[in-house]
């Protein structure tokens, strides 16, 4: 007796391009602001971007709705961290945390794909980049999203950097300056929006470093 | 299909990825997450056809005892669409290179840094040897979150261990407390096809234990897609005298073909020993460079050589 199949997903795909960068004293997290269902549309101007702590900022990109409950779930546990702490949780205490959190739900996983940027307590740039049950990576750079293949090429030509399992130790960081690597980042979502029909509208970007935070944003094509 | 237990996850799941000509809907925009975790994109394609994989509804029927086998049932059916979809969104192909072997000096193990989802590479450098305590050693093949999330947790289990005994849980204990909660999951979809390395009181101490609930005590492992070739090399150079360095040259050797050969498995060989004092990093070597350090290029001897013709 063949079973019948269901009609209905839980899952939809949003998708958007997320990329993240390390330097030696910044971090820069950037997302496209479209937000797609099918070949549609939904709206040209969504964050994918929320910031966990004073120096931790994660991109997602997929599911958004799961995407949102990740966030809450992420930001509550933050700030019982602090009653309980007195202090903001590191940016490696938080990469570790969302990867429990994403583990927790291996039988009904978020469809999130996260790109975690921030500073570590020495003040270095760092990204954590996730698969969707929780496995991460401390990297130098990272994109994750529906321009990811596109990007993580251009990514390994210009910012190849020592493996960070070398011995000694090499600095998975990219020795770029700031504004470099700003650059690089529009650079990358704009050739990723030419050949990506989910990626596009406009790019927020955020750099972290020893001042604070700031954010930029970039028109891309909107077709 | 058949299931060879060392290569558990990646031939399963190979098998999996190649029987749903996941290369066509690769064309398509997304891959598969990546069981090395690190990186990944999920193959939503999968969640839209109504005709489900063959390599799905075996997934759920591998234990052969919890499925009623019912022989009408067609190849196109599952026994929960939704689970099948679950357990496909986090299953991707994923190769890897994994040994570990004892000998006189104790537990040398080593591993690649490739991770791949189908076809893409989403990491070179993946830590396939993750460090559970400063004694022990657990290597990574198949599904990365649960490897990785499993063997911190166990990494958590034998501490509480030390805390409650005062004295350091054996590896023998620790890889039946691993085997144990995997056999507890049994049948759930999760992936792990690791050993345990480890020197307690009784000396070096080498298991292998998988998802299945399989678990095995030995000299000489090797896990994952590129293990055939690993074992090759291992078993034509392996000796119980050897030195720490013989030893780490043949796990590294061993380790280097494998890559050469197998698509899957690439990135750095990283090269661990386990002795009585604890683990230390030998080496972490790229592979590519490796390649060139065993088999240098020849000049090779010109006899004519052209030149630029003067442009007049």
């Amino acid at each position: 007796m063949t079973k019948e199949h269901a009609n209905w997903s839980p899952y939809d795909n949003n998708g958007g391009t997320c990329v993240a960068i390390a330097g030696a004293d910044y971090c820069v997290i950037a997302a496209d602001t479209r937000m797609s269902t099918g070949y549609s549309i939904l709206t040209r101007d969504y964050s994918k971007i929320c910031k966990l702590a004073d120096k931790s900022f994660m991109a997602s990109s997929g599911f958004q709705a799961d995407v949102k409950a990740l966030q809450k779930v992420l930001s509550s546990r933050h700030l019982i961290y602090q009653h309980q702490h007195n202090k903001q949780m590191s940016c490696p205490a938080m990469a570790q945390l969302l990867s429990n959190t994403l583990y927790y739900k291996r039988f009904f996983p978020y469809y999130a794909f996260n790109v975690l940027g921030g500073l570590d307590s020495e003040g270095k740039g760092c990204v954590f980049t996730y698969d969707a049950v929780g496995s991460y990576e401390r990297v130098g750079y990272s994109a994750q999203g529906s321009g990811a293949t596109l990007i993580t090429p251009f990514l390994d030509n210009q910012l190849k950097s020592p493996s960070p399992l070398l011995l000694p130790a090499k600095d998975a960081v990219t020795p770029l300056s700031e504004a470099e690597a700003v650059d690089l980042v529009k650079t990358c979502f704009a050739s990723a929006t030419e050949r990506d029909i989910y990626t596009g509208d406009s790019v927020e970007i955020i750099i972290l470093n020893a001042n604070g935070v700031r954010r930029e944003s970039e028109q891309l094509r909107k077709d | 299909m058949t299931i060879f237990l060392p290569c558990l996850g990646v031939c399963k799941s190979l098998l999996q990825v190649l029987s749903r000509s996941t290369f066509s809907l690769l064309n398509q925009r997304s891959g598969l997450t990546s069981r090395l975790e690190v990186i990944m994109m999920l193959d939503f394609s999968g969640l839209e056809s109504s005709a489900p994989l063959y390599g799905g509804s075996n997934e759920l029927l591998s234990d052969g005892f919890s499925a009623a086998p019912s022989f009408d049932l067609p190849v196109t059916s599952d026994f929960d669409d939704f689970q099948k979809n679950s357990i496909q969104m986090v299953k991707p192909a994923k190769g890897t290179t994994t040994l570990a072997f004892i000998f006189k000096e104790g537990v040398m193990v080593a591993a690649d840094s490739r991770a791949s989802m189908g076809g893409y590479i989403s990491s070179q450098s993946v830590k396939k040897i993750i460090e559970i305590n400063p004694y022990m050693l657990g290597t990574m093949a198949g599904g990365a979150a649960d490897c990785q999330f499993w063997h911190r947790n166990l990494g958590i289990k034998c501490r509480l261990h030390e805390l409650a005994n005062k004295r350091r849980i054996s590896v023998t204990g620790a890889s039946k407390l691993l085997a144990n909660i995997l056999y507890s999951y049994r049948g759930m979809g999760l992936s792990v096809g690791t050993m345990i390395a480890g020197w307690d009181e009784k000396g070096p101490g080498l298991y292998y234990v998988d998802s299945e609930g399989g678990r095995l005590k030995g000299t000489k492992f090797s896990v994952g897609s590129g293990s055939p070739y690993a074992y090759g090399v291992l078993d034509s150079g392996y000796k119980y005298d050897m030195t720490i360095d013989e030893a780490a040259e043949l796990a590294r050797r061993a380790i280097y073909h494998a890559t050469f050969r197998d698509g899957a498995s690439g990135g750095v060989a990283s090269v661990y020993h386990v002795g009585p004092t604890g683990w230390t990093k030998l080496s972490v070597d790229d592979v590519g460079e490796l390649h060139y350090s065993y088999y240098p290029v020849e000049p090779t001897i010109v006899e004519q050589e052209m030149t630029e013709a003067v442009v007049a």
